[in-house]
Parts: structure tokens; C-alpha cells; sequence
């Protein structure tokens, strides 16, 4: 191991971390396993898959209406849950979280409920040029419905939003600024703060896409004072399927439910029915019980390591990669942020990513290839495509040295 | 491993494409699009009676599809309209069955490798896709895409 390496595990016992992780103790094709896909979904401890089980085994009943002991558990069990969302995001109360599938259904949620009452005709959204599908598309649908125009907020060659060209898109027919904290395809780490800031000085909302950002870096909602927060829970080392919408409650409470059902209701008659108090409002049906306690022990597992010890572990990764990638003749980094999460996005000359991807992953190594579902940021950069390798806490400098020598094999097969 | 995929026949027609390039008296063209990796491509095709008599292909993608459409106009030349979308489907079984593989398939047999990894299955297919279209199409000038 070089110097660089020993130093960077000298501050982080990573090699105890990854005994919380089964799956990456195992081969692909005859290789150690090298995960590095954890933009796409991160691998789960123990303690997540211990506590979904715990929960089918002993606990397993639905929630909220039982009186029965194992009913009450499992209310406790989900419920705790949000506090401890609570305590992660410091938003300000349990009932301004609310349970969503993930930062897909979130945006879903705000830009449905939220944007069919407050958007009208000639209204304006903001979004960024470097914003995942899910924060594209579900604006747009409310635009064309509402006949309002979306503006897109531009970025530099690095990969850097243009806060200069987002001051001239904010005018008082603003009405919401969606934007990602972190992206999913570059890396980027938005000012988000200062966005949120410019975008209130005009009198907008605020959306805040997570779902890269809460894995990486301490999240405030109330320093940022952002109006929506969300991200998805696998992500956070949690199960799929679950996913939190944070939201200032005067906006949650002013908001229509977004769908009917049991659990959002107070009362039911055939004229008339009154609904739920917050969270319960934007909760109908029985949720994925099992996903929100396996969501809590993530968060708990995420908290106890320390997300500032996360973040810069994974910083020292990512400098250490980026180092390591920029010297393979021909290879191209898409994403140069000064400010950056660790994320290596790039391509290489005259060799396809679905390519590179295959040869690795006959090597053992998971990286994702392809538009990361953000077409608009490949067009930005003239790529059709890009190869991804994500780095989570888990991983190490070894696991970056196997990608280099991997891509080397991948020059030897296609040079 | 890799070999068994990436073949020597493969790796010579992903780096040099054979009949890459555009037909000004094509007859029939179609665009084939594969929106999980972007990779778009352009089919020409000049058909006279009834039969293949040359064919061409434009566009960028992955070592599979680009050898894959190189060694697909290669092996179409002089076949008639039902014998290529003959071929078209012992190629697709090739991709996606354990079947035996077909004796008249030729050279496109480098592609056996590819059942063994599904998602590299439309890479393969794209320009049989394309030319499915463009031989079977009502419009002149279809755009297939392989979702």
C-alpha cells in the first residue's frame, strides 16, 4: 500500500466497517467482489437486515389501528422511525416528515399536491441542468397541465451550476426552485443554502432533491431553510421502497392530500370526509411497514459512524481515485466540481461504457454505465453515455487500485 | 472469459465496421434507438426484387452493436426479403435461447457468448431490430426502438 493509503486508513477502521456488510464478502466471475454502484443503491448492514427480519419474525402486524400487543410494536417500531428522521434531517417535528416510496414519489407528492393548487398559467419553475429524471419529469407534467414554463438553471464545463444565470431566471412568476443537493451523474455539491436564499429573496418555494446527498453529508433542513427535502432510503444503506418527504408544516398543512385511502382520514361519510393530521394526511394505506423500520436501523447504523466522518473518509477516496483515474491515458472525467461527493464519472476514448462496464464486471467490479437517468447532463457534455464508479464508506483504496488495474485490462481489450 | 464474449471476430468489426457509411440510392432506411445506452443507428437498404442487393449502416455504439451490425450487413447481401427475417430470427434465438445453434448462421455464431449476459442482449439485437422495421414497416422512414 502507498503512503497516501495507509494514511487514509489510518483515520477510518474500514476494514470493521465492511464486516457489517455480508454481500461484499463474495466473488463475482472468480474476482473478490469490488462494489462500486453505491450512487445506484447501497449495500445493507446487518443491523437493516436484522430488523426487517426481526420485524416478520415478532413484530409483524399493521399499524396504527390494532389494540393488540403486536400491532402496538409495530406502531412503535415505524414510528420511531421518524423521530429518528427527525433527529438526521433536525427538522423541527415528527409531523413534517412523511413516508414516501423514495425522492421519486416525493417530488411526485410536492409537485402533484403542492404545484396543482399554487401553479397557474404563465407561472414559472426552476429546475437545474444537472437534475436526475425524477426531478425533471414530474415538473414538466405540471407544467403542461398548468401552462407554466420550466427554466432550467445552466452549469460550466465542470459540472458546476451558473448562480450568475440562475439570478436572471428568478422573477415574481417564480413559483418553485427544484434542484439536487448532490448529482447523481457528476458528483456536484450544490450551494444549496445560497439557492434556497436567492430563491426566497423572489419569493419561490424550494424543492431539495437528497437522495445523493443524505448518504454523503450532514443534512440541516432548517440551517438550509429549505421549503421540501426528500430522499430515498436504500440509498442510505436502508431497504428500497421507503423514502422520506420533509416539509415546513404550515406548507404540508395548506397542501390537498396527495392520495385518498385509509390512515389519511378522520372521518368518513358518503357526503363528506375530513382528513388526517399531519404526517397521516399524505399516508393512505398500509405503508411499507417493514422498509420504515429497516429505514431507522440505517439511520441509526449511518449515525453511529458519524456522517462527518463519512464524508471525509470518502472525500480522502475520492481525491485518492480521482488521482489514480486521471493518469490512464485517454480517459476523460465527466464532472470536476471544485466542491464534490464522491462520485467518478468518465469516459474513455474510442471505447463504448457498456463495454468497459462488461470487461469490469467479468473482473468482479460493479459500476453503473449508461445516462444515469439524466439524459439532459450527457447532452451537456456531448456523451451518449458515461461509465460511473460511486464510492460509498465501505469501500476502499484497494478496491480503487482493482478499478485502475481493471481498466487497464479494459485498454488491453479494445486498444 | 472476456474471449468468450468479446471474439476476435467481434473486436475486428467493432474497431473496423464493415459497410459503415451512408447509401445515397438506398430504398429502403430505418432508425434504430436503444434509450438504456443512447446508442442510435441508421439502416440503408437496396432492395431489387425482392432481394438484398447492398446494405450499409451509420452510427456509434458499444463493440456489440457496432460488430453486430457490420457482421448483420455482411451476412444479408443477396438474401431475399423472408430468407433475412429468417436469419433475423435464428439470431434472436441465439441471443435468448439455450436452443443448439443454427448450422446457417456463419459468422454471426461469435455472438453465442451474449446469452450469457442479458443486458448486453439489445446491444446485439439493435440492428436486426432496425432491419425488422425497415423491411416490415408501413412508413418509409421508422425510427425502432429496442424497449
Amino acid at each position: 500500500m502507498s503512503t497516501l493509503s495507509s494514511e487514509i486508513t489510518a483515520g477510518f477502521d474500514v476494514e470493521r466497517v465492511r464486516e457489517d456488510f455480508p454481500v461484499l464478502k463474495q466473488t463475482v466471475h472468480g474476482k473478490p467482489l469490488v462494489y462500486l454502484d453505491s450512487a445506484a443503491t447501497a449495500q445493507k448492514p446487518s443491523c437493516v437486515v436484522d430488523a426487517i427480519r426481526h420485524f416478520h419474525e415478532v413484530d409483524c402486524a399493521n399499524i396504527h389501528r390494532g389494540v393488540h400487543e403486536l400491532s402496538q410494536r409495530s406502531t412503535a417500531a415505524y414510528e420511531e422511525t421518524r423521530t429518528k428522521t427527525k433527529n438526521f434531517l433536525n427538522s423541527r417535528g415528527e409531523n413534517e416528515l412523511i413516508f414516501v416510496r423514495g425522492a421519486t414519489e416525493a417530488i411526485n407528492l410536492v409537485s402533484s399536491s403542492w404545484g396543482r393548487k399554487n401553479v397557474k398559467e404563465g407561472d414559472e419553475i426552476v429546475i437545474s441542468a444537472m437534475e436526475h429524471h425524477s426531478n425533471i419529469v414530474p415538473w414538466q407534467m405540471l407544467c403542461e397541465e398548468r401552462g407554466a414554463k420550466l427554466r432550467v438553471i445552466p452549469m460550466n464545463d465542470r459540472g458546476e451550476l451558473i448562480l450568475e444565470e440562475y439570478e436572471k431566471l428568478l422573477n415574481p412568476r417564480t413559483r418553485m426552485v427544484a434542484v439536487t443537493h448532490v448529482s447523481n451523474a457528476l458528483g456536484t455539491i450544490n450551494p444549496v443554502r445560497r439557492i434556497i436564499e436567492m430563491a426566497h429573496k423572489a419569493g419561490s418555494l424550494t424543492l431539495i432533491d437528497g437522495a445523493q446527498a443524505a448518504p454523503h453529508l450532514q443534512v440541516d433542513v432548517q440551517a438550509l431553510d429549505a421549503d421540501f427535502y426528500t430522499f430515498s432510503g436504500h440509498k442510505v444503506c436502508g431497504p428500497t421502497g421507503i423514502g422520506i418527504l420533509y416539509g415546513k408544516a404550515d406548507l404540508l398543512n395548506a397542501m390537498p392530500p396527495y392520495q385518498g385511502g385509509g390512515d389519511m382520514i378522520r372521518t368518513v361519510t358518503f357526503e363528506k370526509t375530513t382528513y388526517a393530521d399531519l404526517p397521516y394526511k399524505f399516508e393512505a394505506g398500509t405503508p411499507n411497514i417493514a422498509g420504515g423500520i429497516g429505514l431507522g436501523a440505517a439511520l441509526d447504523y449511518m449515525t453511529a459512524i458519524g456522517l462527518d466522518k463519512i464524508a471525509a473518509y470518502e472525500h480522502e477516496l475520492l481525491v485518492y481515485g480521482t488521482e489514480k483515474l486521471l493518469q490512464i491515458p485517454g480517459l476523460r472525467l465527466i464532472g470536476t466540481a471544485r466542491n464534490k461527493a464522491a462520485v467518478l464519472s468518465f469516459v474513455m476514448e474510442g471505447i463504448h461504457p457498456h463495454d468497459i462496464g462488461t470487461v469490469l464486471d467479468l473482473q468482479g467490479i460493479a459500476v453503473r454505465t449508461g445516462h444515469h437517468c439524466a439524459q439532459p447532463v450527457m447532452d451537456r457534455f456531448n456523451v451518449p453515455a458515461t461509465t460511473r464508479a460511486s464510492l460509498a464508506f465501505y469501500n476502499t483504496v484497494g478496491e480503487i487500485d482493482a478499478l485502475v488495474a481493471g481498466l487497464k485490462k479494459v485498454k488491453e481489450v479494445f486498444s | 472469459m472476456i474471449d468468450d464474449l468479446y471474439q476476435e471476430t467481434i473486436l475486428d468489426h467493432s474497431k473496423r465496421p464493415r459497410n459503415c457509411h451512408a447509401m445515397d440510392d438506398a430504398n429502403y432506411e430505418a432508425e434504430g434507438y436503444n434509450p438504456l445506452c443512447g446508442d442510435k443507428l441508421k439502416l440503408f437498404l437496396k432492395m431489387e426484387d425482392d432481394v438484398v442487393r447492398d446494405v450499409s449502416f451509420l452510427g456509434s455504439g458499444c463493440a456489440i452493436s457496432t460488430a453486430s451490425a457490420s457482421l448483420m450487413t455482411e451476412s444479408l447481401r443477396g438474401k431475399t426479403r423472408s430468407e433475412a427475417l429468417a436469419l433475423l430470427e435464428k439470431f434472436h434465438d441465439l441471443l435468448t435461447t439455450d436452443s443448439p445453434v443454427a448450422k446457417d448462421l456463419g459468422k454471426l455464431v461469435v455472438f453465442c457468448g451474449v446469452r450469457e449476459y442479458p443486458a448486453r442482449v439489445k446491444c446485439a439485437t439493435l440492428a436486426w431490430h432496425t432491419l425488422k422495421s425497415a423491411l416490415t414497416a408501413e412508413s418509409p422512414d421508422p425510427v425502432v426502438s429496442t424497449e
